[in-house]
């Protein structure tokens, strides 16, 4: 413990600038691939445990479109894409035989495809760590906030995620394809006999879920190092963050994410050593007071 | 629970600690001895995990946070303390049970998906702080320096051979007592949990404290397969407390069958064996194991002893049938 640290960066503007951005950009990555996590549980039912891979493959897809064609716009937009058709395939093909069995085959289905991709990682893109580097575009000098420093790139990104954090929010609570996923989320069968394809509803979660996970993985490869497995420990942030903010709720979600975002931050310089610890005691006290999270519906 | 039938498994009990013990006579060389020592660790810790979800219906993902505590707390013990086996033993369990109780109040009460991921970021939370507290546990090297086996009652575990012994013993002392659990009232109680909460809580039975007793044994038979790991290896490394542990534990369980007693012992006698075969073939070793389990999730949900045992009981089945058809001709 640490709280000289602590207190000394609380009392300078500089530290304090520096590293809220720092977990507002983990927390905005965070976000993504906690806000598709949520959503998949919340329409399907089940868990998709293999969410972190997903995140893993947007950030080796962006790295290998970015080499490839030099820009980061389309290697954004294509690893997202390419993600979610991967979940799309992934939903069709292996996890929707699982749904009606009990979770220990889904967690296996997921188990296996958490080694699979892993090895595929490691033979395509090597075993060792990569690293994409800044795109040029962003290669400015930092704006400058009351002494603190603030990279052009971290603006951005905390910008694209709040866009798209809006836009998910209005596509479920606004629009009819919203109306149909909440729908075939409190009940399949009877948004089945209405006529709709539920099957495309969940492919369609499933897709939209991976685009998110895709995406953050292609926003973070540019400030994060790229190495099979790396998957994992998101996956059980992302986790902490559907409990804290309640399953199925976006905007739980966001406050949970920003919330673990900035007790990492801060937390690596008052307590480095006890970062994880104040996570998973936040969460506890939680599920111990409010068992379905803060934004999340009674269970 | 008959005392006759005490009798008859205590009786096969030793009969398969003796053909156990008799077997280096025919496998003499070390691989085979290495072999069930590493066994005899991951058949407890398999078995272990099924008390939970084959007999309880709690599908814990995260078991190996008593494995990597087991090893840790018995490594520490040997070697910072100083203590003598028994008690590192003794610790072991004490330790295990005392963290079972407390994740254990904390997620049985929880509904089946929140229960499976809440375990596992337990266990994540103790690989952490091994790799973290590196003064104390080496962080991600693990314990060097090996572990001091001091000899206890004549019993040297730094001899091969009785090493190879204690942990025969060990295992099917270990299966004997946990054969024991889910074929008594207790073990009735928890089948019945995992088939109807609702209406065991209808019938008086405290469901959530039912839970956490099977979570503490469960843990407690956990740590023990972790420390004899442990005393194998003669160190603890943060691997055994990382996830793919408790992942190969289920995998062990739906490979051999989940529905069996013995479904997990077969479980990790094959993934051990496939283990050896495929490291020595290729180096993509998870994309191999990703494969097979998917085949197993996905075509072969009763296991390899599951199989054979609906396979037996049909073909009894059958024979009633025609053993009764032809008393009725008759």
């Amino acid at each position: 413990m640490d709280f000289q640290a602590l207190l000394s960066c609380f009392s300078s503007a500089s530290c304090v600038v520096t590293q809220t951005t720092g977990g507002l950009i983990s927390g905005m990555l965070l976000f993504l691939v906690a806000a598709g996590l949520s959503l998949i549980f919340g329409t399907l039912k089940v868990v998709n445990f293999m969410h972190g891979s997903l995140y893993m493959l947007g950030a080796y897809f962006a790295y290998s479109l970015y080499v490839a064609t030099g820009s980061y716009t389309v290697a954004v937009i294509g690893a997202a894409l390419g993600v979610g058709l991967f979940g799309l395939i992934f939903e069709r093909l292996f996890m929707s035989r699982v749904y009606n069995t009990d979770v220990l085959m889904q967690l296996l289905v997921c188990y296996g495809f958490i080694l699979i991709l892993d090895d595929a990682v490691k033979i395509i893109w090597g075993a060792e760590f990569l690293s994409m580097g800044m795109p040029a575009a962003f290669q400015r000098p930092p704006i400058l906030l009351a002494g603190g420093v603030l990279p052009v790139f971290y603006l951005f990104l905390i910008a694209v995620t709040l866009v798209v954090a809006l836009a998910l929010g209005l596509l479920i609570s606004k629009t009819r394809a919203g109306k149909i996923v909440r729908a075939a989320a409190i009940n399949p069968s009877m948004t089945s006999a209405l006529g709709i394809n539920t099957a495309l509803v969940f492919g369609g979660v499933f897709a939209l879920g991976g685009l998110l996970a895709g995406l953050s993985g292609a926003l973070a490869a540019p400030v994060r190092s790229m190495v099979s497995g790396m998957g994992f420990s998101i996956l059980i942030e992302s986790f902490i963050v559907t409990v804290i903010g309640g399953m199925g709720s976006i905007t739980g979600a966001l406050v949970g994410a920003l919330l673990i975002g900035l007790v990492r931050s801060f937390g690596t310089i008052g307590f480095p050593l006890f970062t994880e610890g104040i996570m998973f005691l936040f969460m506890t006290a939680i599920l111990i007071a409010k068992p379905s999270g803060l934004f999340g519906k009674e269970l | 629970m008959q005392r006759a039938s005490v009798r008859r498994d205590l009786v096969v009990a030793a009969a398969t600690l003796g053909i156990l013990l008799a077997l280096p006579l025919m496998f003499p060389g070390k691989s085979f001895s290495d072999f069930v020592i590493r066994l005899s660790a991951f058949a407890i810790f398999a078995t272990s995990l099924n008390l939970l979800v084959g007999y309880a219906g709690l599908v814990s993902f995260g078991h190996g946070l008593f494995y990597g505590l087991g090893a840790y707390t018995f490594a520490l013990s040997m070697q910072k303390l100083g203590t003598s086996i028994p008690v590192g033993f003794a610790l072991t369990v004490v330790l295990s049970a005392a963290v079972a109780a407390v994740v254990g109040a904390i997620c049985v009460r929880l509904k089946e998906i929140y229960f499976s991921f809440l375990t596992l970021a337990f266990q994540m939370l103790l690989h952490s702080i091994i790799i973290a507290w590196t003064p104390v546990t080496g962080g991600d090297q693990g314990l060097t320096g090996g572990l001091p086996r001091p000899p206890f009652l004549g019993i040297r575990l730094d001899d091969p051979q009785h090493l190879y012994v204690f942990c025969c013993v060990t295992l099917v002392v270990s299966l004997f007592l946990m054969w024991h659990l889910v074929q008594s009232p207790f073990g009735y109680t928890l089948r019945m949990i995992r088939d109807n909460p609702r209406r065991a809580a209808f019938l008086g039975i405290k469901v959530w404290r039912a839970r956490l007793m099977v979570f503490i044994v469960a843990g407690i038979f956990g740590g023990i397969g972790g420390a004899l790991m442990s005393l194998f290896v003669s160190s603890a490394y943060p691997d055994f407390a990382y996830w793919t542990i408790s992942g190969e534990a289920v995998f062990m369980i739906l490979l051999g069958g989940i529905s069996v007693f013995f479904g997990p012992l077969v479980g990790a006698i094959t993934l051990l064996l496939l283990n050896d075969v495929v490291t020595r073939v290729t180096d993509h070793y998870s994309l191999v194991l990703g494969i097979i389990i998917l085949m197993f999730a996905l075509g072969m949900r009763k296991g390899l002893l599951g199989l054979l045992v609906s396979l037996w009981k049909k073909r009894k089945d059958a024979a009633t049938v025609k053993a009764a058809a032809a008393a009725g001709g008759d």
